[in-house]
């Protein structure tokens, strides 16, 4: 009836993870008694369970990054302080624990902070930077959302029911087949990142659909602001590699529930493919990442130091350049396997070569603070932070791209370092960046100043301080991934590491108290114009927040930063006028097509990961009636008053007038 | 005492080696930094000073909010990278070729060949000139070239001793080669590289260099261990254990290496117990005889010398 499900699948013996998921189930429940005395369910239903507004999926996708990100925090922490417990005794965490936990650690950040995270800061911004109303498909972004939202659920369930896997964050075979790895971790890990992964390609499909066809009247593609351009080229990166880890995943798959033999030992299998394929996948995810971070913090430089991006066309160039290059590297991933010579060259100069995009994107950066206005808001600190560590982390990269020298560094805490390195700076300060800089215009009201400051400091101090050790432990000859540590010499690094994860821990500490404090205090840090930072692009054109419409006209736009042109006609005298007539606006009416759709997968992940046919069978059934009575609707769209839009845009104006009127007073 | 020395000995990483190939992979390492140190400390310099300088509130710098093109700017920015990743290229070649793991160290007749075999969780040498063995422990002749042939039993590895130098992946039905060497006597830390499971963090060795002559006759000495390497003793040092005390075969079949690369003698299997566990317990450490040492004490070897 329940397949393998039994009560042997809990963990009582392990007092840690049922713990932990009793202290997150007990929150959960805390939660929902919560919204429950509030009678919000109905609200959350209406206006973000089935929201289809690209707003609110990108607000969600960020929440659920956040959460996942505090998760997988909570894994490094244990990595870092069981390693150095190690130094002194046993540790706390036994083998099979420790290596579910590297793990989950790699698998939550990747899949289910980091890619959330980027995606969600998307999805907000990019229609409102392309001057439209919403994505291309609404209901389809929606159903992406929350099939990422399943594969993060399952994950997390896996911490209470069964294990997961214990084979990395990619589950390298032969060591992820059923002979090695009989337990259900590696079919957590699988159908997990199945289900969100087609939710990320649906994104990705949507994104660049959203970009190519539809801009405001007048963008061609060299007037897009450059993080458009650095989103079209990140989703499609999306649209051509997840479908190859979504084929080997599947390979895998075949292999652990119908005995086939793609990657095994035995019967013709060959494991290095599996090797192979899955970094033709993970070596565009790692630009995918990356690539949306440049382009937010050629936002936030430019806006901070009050300047247009220096050398905007070359940006761009760089950018598809990476593009396109990123997908000719992966075998740097495995010199050391064996291959000639010559190969390992050519693969080196290749990864070589992407540091030449990334380094004009640098120099670009520099140039366009020469000559600026900067001001030191917390975005800002973040960008600062990001380049010059991210300069160390590249160059560290480049010189793991040297097989000669990654003949001593592969698989080493060197390497650990290095993609931390570059995934904290690029990626999270980016994503922290963006989520401090376009969080006026998600709420209305800024973050406090003072307590992102702080987070920054300490998330930088505590940063340098965990990977600078590790750095230099990897060239001690440590490799990745010890449950415990053999070596005596290698305990003072680990140790400062171990001071590094404290000051990290402020740091993120110091994020979650910005976010109490600002919406305790939001009246005095309301935003009433809708451009706080004075802004250079459409998205500062808005109320924050901005209505479901976003734009009650769509505005024309003339060159590279038409929000700045709007405004520097107003301080020459040419007020925007107010339109004489307003049309009515249509937009896609709300739909649970995404949640009951997920709410489907979910069951299917976990019938299948415990071979519940039955309820597998129900699961599929369900998904695709969902899908039939979604394709079934009689009306797609609901329509929005003209005097209502009138209302609006004519309330927007006003605030803009009163707020440059006392600007014309204060200069 | 004795053994706080030796642990400072194993101490030494991949910046202090002790054979030609560590000291080409040391030199390829920092060239490459020193070439690329040239460009990324004034560039962080620039960008420190820049953002500094042209704070809002300083009155002297200058406001320039047209400066956003300049041919002359954008062609360096092209070049100074381009020529650091051309001059690099040239190292990247030059130094994949010098020292492709696959490329003999010396004449063959002065070469010393090693098999090694990673099992779940230990590494087996066998040394097919002298049909011996050892496991967890691997004895090297100083200054003589040694050409590794690498398999594994069960899922992938790596075998890597940091200061002789380069690294090679250790593969089921799969043979690879490393050539090393170790110049002189003395005792270095190796280990397995590439995450195996959960015995991994025990899958460490002991790398002891010794005089040549000595080497013989260690070899010599060891024909009379007990011990016997063939399909049925193979079959049970195949299974899965942790944290294994090192050992010595006296004898060895002939072909034992060739009969695993060929899966004459099957791929090792998983955790043992039939039906798929949720949780499979770890392993009941050590199936050898001998002292089972735990965790990290596994390396260190107190009153040896």
């Amino acid at each position: 009836m329940l397949g393998k499900l039994d009560w042997s699948a809990i963990p009582f013996e392990e007092p840690i993870p049922l713990i932990a998921a009793l202290v997150v189930f007990l929150g959960m429940v805390g939660v929902a008694a919560w919204i429950t005395w509030k009678g919000w369910w109905g609200y959350l239903w209406r206006e973000w369970i089935t929201s289809v507004d690209h707003k609110r999926i990108g607000i969600m996708y960020v929440t659920l990054a956040a959460l996942m990100l505090l998760r997988g925090f909570v894994d490094a922490i244990m990595m870092r302080t069981h390693q150095a417990a190690t130094l002194f005794g046993e540790g706390y965490l036994p083998s099979d624990h420790y290596d579910q936990v590297f793990s989950a650690h790699g698998t939550i950040m990747i899949f289910f902070a980091a890619m959330p995270f980027i995606i969600g800061l998307m999805n907000f911004v990019v229609p409102l930077q392309l001057g439209v109303r919403d994505v291309a498909f609404p209901t389809l972004n929606s159903v992406g959302f929350w099939l990422t939202a399943t594969g993060a659920l399952l994950v997390n369930l896996s911490l209470v029911i069964g294990e997961f896997a214990r084979t990395g964050w990619l589950p390298y075979a032969p060591l992820s087949e059923l002979e090695y790895s009989p337990g259900v971790g590696v079919d957590y890990y699988l159908w997990a990142i199945q289900i969100s992964g087609v939710g990320t390609l649906l994104t990705g499909v949507n994104l660049v659909t959203t970009i190519l066809k539809m801009r405001a009247p007048g963008m061609g593609y060299l007037r897009m602001p450059i993080f458009c351009w650095t989103a079209l080229a990140s989703n499609l990166l999306i649209v051509a590699a997840f479908p190859i880890l979504t084929a080997t995943l599947a390979m895998l798959t075949l292999d652990r529930y119908f005995g086939f033999h793609f990657f095994t030992n035995e019967a013709g299998g060959n494991p290095m493919m599996f090797v192979n394929l899955i970094w033709a996948w993970g070596h565009p995810e790692v630009y995918i990442l990356v690539l949306p971070a440049f382009g937010l913090f050629s936002e936030i430089f430019s806006t901070f130091s009050s300047k247009p991006l220096f050398g905007y066309r070359s940006m761009v160039a760089a950018t598809l350049f990476i593009c396109i290059v990123s997908f000719m590297v992966w075998l740097h991933h495995f010199f050391t396997m064996g291959a000639g010579p010559n190969v390992n060259a050519a693969f080196g100069i290749a990864t070589s070569v992407i540091a030449v995009g990334t380094g004009v994107k640098i120099y670009n950066w520099l140039f366009t603070m020469y000559g600026g206005r900067i001001r030191f808001d917390t975005p800002m600190l973040w960008a600062l932070g990001f380049i010059t560590t991210f300069t160390i982390g590249g160059m560290t990269g480049v010189l793991l791209a040297v097989p000669a020298a990654d003949f001593v560094l592969h698989n080493s805490m060197f390497l650990v370092a290095h993609f931390h390195n570059v995934i904290i700076s690029g990626v999270l300060f980016g994503a922290f960046a963006g989520f401090t800089y376009w969080f006026p215009k998600a709420f209305g009201f800024r973050l406090h100043e003072g307590w992102g400051k702080a987070a920054f400091w300490f998330t930088l101090a505590g940063f340098i301080l965990v990977f600078a050790p590790l750095y230099l432990v990897g060239l001690q000859g440590m490799t990745r991934r010890l449950q415990s540590v053999p070596v005596d010499a290698w305990a003072p690094y680990l140790l400062v590491a171990l001071a590094g994860i404290g000051v990290m821990m402020l740091g993120a500490a110091c994020q979650v108290i910005q976010l109490f404090v600002s919406i305790r205090r939001r009246e005095e840090l309301r935003d009433l114009t809708g451009d706080p930072w004075d802004g250079r692009s459409l998205e500062w054109s808005t109320p924050s927040p901005p209505p479901d419409f976003n734009f009650a006209r769509l505005p024309h736009v003339e060159d590279e930063e038409p929000y700045w042109t709007i405004k520097q006609r107003a301080i020459e005298g040419q007020p925007p006028e107010a339109p004489e007539s307003y049309e009515p606006v249509e937009m896609p009416k709300n739909s649970p097509t995404g949640f009951v759709t997920a709410f489907f997968a979910t069951a299917i992940g976990f019938a299948l990961i415990w071979h519940i046919w039955w309820l597998a069978l129900i699961g599929a059934i369900g998904a695709y009636g969902t899908f039939v009575v979604f394709a079934w609707r009689d009306e797609a769209e609901y329509e929005i008053p003209a005097s209502e839009v009138q209302r609006i845009d004519r309330a927007r104006l006003e605030a803009r007038r009163t707020w440059h009127e006392r600007r014309e007073a204060v200069g | 005492m004795a053994a706080a020395t030796l642990l400072a000995g194993c101490a030494g990483g991949v910046l202090d080696p002790r054979g030609p190939v560590g000291v080409g992979n040391r030199q390829i390492l920092l060239d490459s930094l020193g070439v690329m140190l040239v460009i990324v400390i004034p560039t962080i310099i620039a960008i420190l000073a820049f953002a500094w300088w042209f704070r809002a509130s300083n009155p002297r710098a200058q406001y320039d909010p047209g400066f956003t093109y300049s041919g002359r700017i954008e062609l360096i920015v092209w070049s100074i990278p381009t020529l650091t990743i051309l001059f690099l290229g040239g190292l990247i070649y030059y130094g994949s070729n010098v020292l492709d793991p696959r490329r003999p160290l010396g004449p063959p007749d002065q070469t010393l060949e090693v098999q090694a075999v990673a099992l779940d969780w230990k590494w087996l040498f066998i040394y097919p000139d002298r049909q011996i063995a050892t496991v967890n422990e691997l004895y090297l002749p100083a200054g003589m070239p040694v050409r590794f042939r690498l398999t594994s039993a069960s899922v992938m590895n790596v075998f890597f001793v940091p200061q002789l130098g380069t690294m090679i992946y250790a593969m089921n039905a799969m043979e690879s080669t490393l050539n090393l060497q170790a110049d002189h006597p003395g005792e270095l830390y190796g280990q397995g590289a590439h995450y195996s499971g959960a015995g991994f963090p025990g899958m460490n060795f002991r790398v002891l260099v010794l005089p040549p002559g000595e080497f013989d006759r260690w070899a010599t000495r060891q024909r009379g261990a007990e011990a016997v390497l063939n399909a049925q003793t193979y079959g049970q040092l195949a299974r899965q254990s942790s944290d294994v005390a090192p050992q010595v075969y006296g004898h060895v079949q002939p072909g034992m290496f060739d009969a695993i690369v060929h899966q004459v003698l099957p791929p090792s299997r998983g955790p043992e117990g039939g039906e798929p566990q949720i949780h499979p317990k770890p392993l009941a450490a050590g199936i050898c005889t001998g002292p089972v040492a735990a965790g990290r004490m596994a390396f260190d070897f107190g009153g040896r010398d």
